[in-house]
């Protein structure tokens, strides 16, 4: 068993409105940022666990956004990084 | 008739829910987020809230409270289920309606009024109103832009299993009327088996004129008078 650091992004998914992001988009563009074109806001996960390797760190951390850590009906996840600590 | 509140850690319409119950001459009984078993029930009512306190997804854990195994046993024995508000969220989090609801596109919390146009009276919750009637009801929620994809909506639609949608004065869909961003100023929707339904706006705080509305009376009554028929 080793100890594993792990980072899991969940976004928007495309197409579904983000009022969040469109309200940054917004601030920044007053603030002279004219140049940006979208902005989307989503949660970065950090979770830590034990686990045999770093291939089955990964495949839970997949587990758990099926279930919990996102909604497929308006988040994308990815399993960003996986790593020993 | 008995009808079970749940209460889920940061439940805060649960009382106004019992009351309600009461109020129609039903029985209400109190089940908390961790008891089992639904025996004896009637209907189950998930009451608004922020049920902890919305984290990660509005009703993202509290539907994996123990009471919800019985709960989804209960509605796939055709047990009438109400989910309000928060209640609403955790139904669809838990799978046992359709679609998703986030962001107000407003990025605020909305608490007002609203008018709702009652799209069937065909069903358990709705019996007791006239069709295309326009109810004045409260809400009040931060996430409750009801969102679904595109195959999921023209389902619920083409099966007319829209309860309720968010209108004007007279009755008509306008995007002015829309307090949050829902797709086809969805309000509330019902299971194609008719007997799960979750909605935004609160019936239960408008059970009095001298309170504003009473408009709401007739989810509860409906409700009532279909399991007295049943029973």
């Amino acid at each position: 068993m080793a100890h594993y650091r792990i980072e899991i992004r969940v976004t928007p998914r495309p197409g579904i409105l983000d009022p969040q992001g469109k309200a940054i988009h917004h601030s920044l563009q007053n603030l002279g940022w004219t140049a940006v074109d979208d902005v989307r806001v989503g949660k970065a996960i950090h979770v830590e666990m034990e686990a045999e390797s770093e291939e089955s760190a990964r495949s839970e951390a997949e587990a758990m956004c099926r279930k919990l850590l996102a909604n497929p009906v308006t988040e994308d996840f990815e399993v960003y990084q996986v790593e020993e600590a | 008739m008995r009808v079970a509140v749940l209460t889920f850690p940061g439940s805060n319409c649960d009382y106004d829910l019992y009351q309600a119950v009461k109020q129609v001459g039903g029985e209400p009984v109190w089940r908390w987020h961790r008891d089992r078993g639904l025996e004896g029930m009637d209907a189950v009512l998930l009451p608004g809230g922020f049920s902890y306190g919305d984290y990660l997804r509005a009703g993202a854990i509290a539907r994996f409270s123990p009471i919800m195994e019985d709960v989804r046993a209960f509605a796939e024995q055709g047990g009438p289920v109400v989910g309000i508000c928060n209640g609403f969220q955790i139904l669809c989090e838990a799978g046992l309606l359709p679609g998703a609801l986030i962001r107000n596109e407003s990025l605020r919390f909305q608490s007002e009024d609203c008018l709702l146009r009652v799209e069937r009276t065909d069903t358990v919750f709705t019996s007791d109103y006239a069709p295309g009637q326009v109810l004045r009801i409260p809400l009040a929620h931060a996430e409750g832009n009801y969102r679904a994809d595109r195959e999921t909506l023209d389902r619920l639609e083409g099966e007319g299993l829209v309860l309720f949608r968010y209108v004007d004065e007279s009755g008509e869909v306008v995007r002015e009327a829309n307090p949050n961003g829902s797709l086809n100023n969805i309000a509330g929707i019902v299971n194609p088996a008719g007997n799960v339904m979750g909605m935004m706006p609160h019936p239960e705080r408008a059970m009095e004129t001298l309170l504003g509305s009473a408009d709401g009376l007739g989810v509860f009554t409906s409700l009532l008078a279909s399991l007295a028929t049943a029973g």
